[in-house]
C-alpha cells in the first residue's frame, strides 16, 4: 500500500504556510503536465473532429477583419496614417497577433467554465486546466504563424536574422494573455457578468494598442497607446517577424518581467479560490 | 498498529438557500481566503445559511467499510465532497492517508466525441495516473470495461450503461487506499454489478477503505461494517449497521404515514356509479380493525359499498396489491375478477387473505367493480394501504418459507434446518 502520505482539509488558508503552498503549487504543475496535455489534445480532436472546416477556423475570423480593415481604408472611411509597411501586411499581421492574444485571454475562463461538472467531481490538479489552456493557444497561433510565414513570402518580405526572436513576442503575447484571463476567472466564474464583459475590454484594449493602425504621434491618444502595456509586445512581435529593428525592446522585457511575478499571484489565487468557487457551483 | 485510514473529527459545513446571496457569500469568502483568514468565519450562520453538514465525526479503518445513508439532502453528498478534497470544511479537520479513488462521477469528463479508448486515457490522467501506468493497464481496463468493439466507437454512440461501465473500469484500475462510492453500485445489468462487487470484495482483501452512499438498504447491509446515519447534517445514528438501517427505515416509516390519511378520496367515483365503495378497511384474524399486520399474518380487506340501480347482472370484484414501485403483486384470484351473486342495496364484500407474505414496507390495494360482459367500470378506488411491521431488516418485496439442506455427492452426512 502506498499509504504513506496524509492530506489534510482543514478551513484555515493555505496562506498560513506560505511556503508549503507553492511547494503544492509546484507540485502539482508537475503532476498536470500530462493531463493538461491530454485535456487539450482532447478538446483540439473534439472540437475538429465536428468541423468541416476544422483548423481552418483560426484562420477565417482574423482573416475577415483584416478584409474589413482593408476596406475601410481603401474607401476613405477610415484614414489611417502611414504605418511603414504595405498597409494590408500591416493589418494582416497585426490582426493575426492580436487573434493570439485573444485566444490567451479567453481560454482560462472558458476551460474553467467548460470543466466546472469534472471540477465539481472529480479532484485533480487546477493546473492542468490552465496548462490545457496555454496548450490550446499555443496550437492555434502555430496555424496562425504559418499563415503569416505563407503571407509574407507571397507578399516577397524577407525578414532576416532578427526572425529568431519572433517566438519571444509570441510566448510573451500569451504570457501577458494568460495572466490577465486567469485574473479574471475566479469571479468570471462566480458571475457570467465577466465572461460577458470580456469581449468589450478585449474591444478597447485593441483600439488603444497599434494593431490595425499605428501608434498616433501626438495627442493624449500617443499616451494612452504608450500606456497600454500590449502596445510594446505587438510592436515587438511585428518588427522581428518584418525584420525591423525594435525600437522599445527595454519596455517589452519590463512588461513580461512584470507579467511573471503577477502570473504567480494570480496563479495562487486561482489555487486558493477554486475549492470556494466549487462549493457555490452545482454538483 | 493500524491507524485509520479516514479520520473525520468534527467538521460542518454551511450552504446557502439563495444563489445570489450564496455568489456574494462566494465573493466574500474568496476576499478572506486572500488575506489569509480561516475559512467559515465564526462560526455563526449568515443570511439564508444552514448546516448542511454538522459536527460530524468517523473513522475508518484499512479494509473497513462504513455505510453513508440518510434521506436526500441529509448532507452525504455534501460530505463525500469535502472527504474528497473538493470543498473546504467550515470548521474540524480531514485526514485521509494514501490515495482516494472516488466512484462518485462515473464517466465525468468524457468526451462524446472521442472514442471509448482515447476516453480511459484522459480519464486515467485526471484520476491521476500516468501515460506509462495507463498503458500498462489498458488491457485490463479495456476487459473490465467489456464493451468489446465499441472501444473504438465514439462514446456518444453509448448507451449510458456502457459509459458507466467504462467509467467504472477506468476508476476501479487506479487502485486506491480510499474509495468513495455514491451510489454506483446500482448502474449496469446484472452480471456488470456482480463483477463491481467482486472488485470491491477483492480491494476489501488488500486493505482499502471504503464510503459507501446509497438508498438501497440492501447494499448498506451487505457491505458496511458500520453506518453513518445523517439527518439534517447531524449524525442520527454511527455505529452497527443493522440498527442504523432500521433506525432509517422506520424513520421512513414515520414519515410516510403522516401522508397516510389523504390517500383515498372516498367522495370520488371513478366509473358510472352504478355501484359504489364508500369505505373500506383491514381487519386482522380476531376481527379487529388494523392499519398494519406483521409479515405473513392472515388479514382481511372489507369494502362498503352501496348499490344504486338496479342491476340485470351481478357485477365482478377486481381486486389489485401494488408496493411502493407499483410492482403488482397480484391482481385478480380469477381473470376478471371474482363474481360475487346479487347485490343487495347495501353491504360489504370482504376479501380475505389467509396469508399475506410481504416484506415491503406497506402495500396499496386497489379495487373495482365491473360489469362482466361490457367492461364498465361502475366505480375504482385506489390507495387503501396497508402496512406492514418487517421483522427486522429482512430484504426482498415477499417472505418465501424455505427449508435449506446440503447434501454430499457421496450420501454420507445430511443436515437439515427449517429457516
Amino acid at each position: 500500500m502506498s499509504g504513506s502520505f496524509i492530506t489534510v482539509y482543514t478551513p484555515d488558508s493555505s496562506l498560513a504556510s506560505p511556503l508549503r503552498m507553492v511547494r503544492m503549487m509546484f507540485r502539482d504543475l508537475a503532476a498536470s503536465r500530462s493531463l493538461g496535455w491530454r485535456l487539450a489534445v482532447r478538446e483540439l480532436s473534439a472540437q475538429y473532429r465536428q468541423s468541416l472546416f476544422g483548423f481552418l477556423w483560426a484562420l477565417i475570423i482574423p482573416l475577415a477583419n483584416t478584409v474589413v480593415w482593408i476596406f475601410l481604408s481603401r474607401s476613405g472611411i477610415v484614414r489611417v496614417a502611414d504605418t511603414g509597411l504595405p498597409y494590408p501586411v500591416y493589418v494582416f499581421v497585426g490582426t493575426m497577433l492580436w487573434g493570439i492574444f485573444m485566444d490567451a485571454l479567453n481560454a482560462p475562463l472558458q476551460i474553467t467554465t467548460v470543466a466546472k461538472p469534472m471540477l465539481a467531481k472529480i479532484n485533480f490538479p487546477r493546473e492542468s486546466l490552465v496548462l490545457a489552456g496555454i496548450y490550446q493557444t499555443l496550437f492555434s497561433a502555430a496555424i496562425k504563424v504559418a499563415l503569416i510565414f505563407a503571407a509574407l513570402v507571397l507578399m516577397g518580405i524577407r525578414p532576416g536574422w532578427i526572425l529568431l526572436l519572433f517566438p519571444f513576442g509570441i510566448l510573451s503575447l500569451i504570457l501577458v494573455g494568460t495572466t490577465i484571463g486567469l485574473l479574471l476567472t475566479p469571479l468570471g466564474i462566480l458571475y457570467t457578468d465577466v465572461g460577458r464583459a470580456m469581449p468589450l475590454l478585449a474591444q478597447f484594449l485593441m483600439y488603444t494598442t497599434p494593431v490595425v493602425f499605428p501608434m498616433p504621434k501626438s495627442g493624449w491618444a500617443a499616451v494612452l497607446f504608450q500606456c497600454n502595456p500590449l502596445t510594446p509586445l505587438i510592436l515587438a512581435a511585428r518588427d522581428w517577424i518584418m525584420g525591423l529593428p525594435n525600437t522599445c525592446l527595454g519596455y517589452f522585457l519590463a512588461v513580461n518581467l512584470a507579467t511573471v511575478a503577477l502570473l504567480l499571484i494570480v496563479w495562487a489565487v486561482y489555487r486558493l479560490a477554486m475549492p470556494i468557487l466549487i462549493e457555490r457551483m452545482s454538483a | 498498529m493500524t491507524e485509520p485510514l479516514v479520520k473525520v473529527d468534527g467538521i460542518s459545513k454551511k450552504f446557502c438557500r439563495n444563489l445570489k446571496r450564496s455568489l456574494w457569500y462566494g465573493v466574500k469568502d474568496l476576499g478572506n481566503e486572500l488575506v489569509g483568514r480561516r475559512h467559515g468565519g465564526n462560526g455563526k450562520l449568515r443570511r439564508d445559511e444552514f448546516w448542511a453538514v454538522k459536527d460530524v465525526q468517523f473513522e475508518v479503518m484499512p479494509g473497513e467499510c462504513i455505510g453513508l445513508i440518510g434521506h436526500n439532502g441529509a448532507g452525504k453528498t455534501t460530505l463525500l465532497r469535502m472527504l474528497n478534497g473538493l470543498i473546504k470544511p467550515d470548521s474540524g479537520r480531514i485526514e485521509m492517508r494514501g490515495r482516494v479513488g472516488a466512484l462518485i462521477a462515473l464517466g465525468a469528463g468524457f468526451n462524446p466525441v472521442l472514442t471509448g479508448r482515447e476516453n480511459i486515457y484522459i480519464s486515467a490522467a485526471v484520476h491521476g495516473l500516468t501515460k506509462k501506468q495507463t498503458d500498462a493497464k489498458i488491457d485490463d481496463i479495456v476487459e473490465f470495461a467489456e464493451l468489446g468493439e465499441f472501444i473504438d466507437a465514439p462514446v456518444q454512440s453509448y448507451s449510458s450503461g456502457m459509459a458507466v461501465r467504462l467509467g467504472f473500469a477506468v476508476a476501479v484500475n487506479t487502485e486506491p487506499d480510499i474509495l468513495l462510492l455514491d451510489e454506483v453500485l446500482a448502474v449496469g445489468d446484472m452480471a456488470f454489478q456482480t463483477k463491481c462487487l467482486n472488485a470491491i470484495a477483492e480491494f476489501r482483501r488488500r486493505g482499502t477503505a471504503f464510503i459507501l452512499v446509497s438508498h438501497n438498504m440492501h447494499s448498506i447491509s451487505r457491505y458496511a461494517d458500520q453506518v453513518l446515519y445523517l439527518e439534517k447534517g447531524h449524525i442520527a445514528h454511527i455505529g452497527d449497521s443493522l440498527q442504523g438501517v432500521e433506525r432509517y427505515l422506520a424513520d421512513m416509516h414515520q414519515a410516510d404515514r403522516g401522508v397516510e390519511s389523504g390517500l383515498t378520496d372516498w367522495s370520488l367515483v371513478h366509473g358510472s356509479g352504478k355501484v359504489v365503495f364508500t369505505r373500506a378497511r383491514f381487519r386482522n384474524a380476531s376481527g379487529d380493525q388494523v392499519t398494519a399486520i406483521e409479515t405473513g399474518e392472515p388479514v382481511t380487506l372489507e369494502i362498503d359499498y352501496e348499490r344504486y340501480v338496479e342491476l340485470d347482472e351481478p357485477p365482478v370484484l377486481d381486486v389489485g396489491i401494488r408496493d411502493r414501485e407499483g410492482i403488482v403483486y397480484q391482481g385478480t384470484s380469477e381473470s376478471g375478477g371474482m363474481s360475487l351473486g346479487k347485490l343487495s342495496r347495501k353491504g360489504c364484500f370482504r376479501v380475505n387473505f389467509e396469508e399475506l407474505p410481504l416484506n415491503s414496507d406497506y402495500v396499496d390495494f386497489a379495487f373495482a367493480a365491473l360489469d362482466r360482459s361490457t367492461n364498465e367500470v361502475m366505480d375504482w378506488k385506489r390507495h387503501v394501504r396497508l402496512w406492514i411491521n418487517r421483522r427486522g431488516a429482512q430484504l426482498g418485496r415477499i417472505r418465501l418459507h424455505v427449508t435449506w439442506s446440503v447434501h454430499a455427492s457421496e450420501v454420507e452426512l445430511s443436515s437439515e434446518q427449517p429457516s
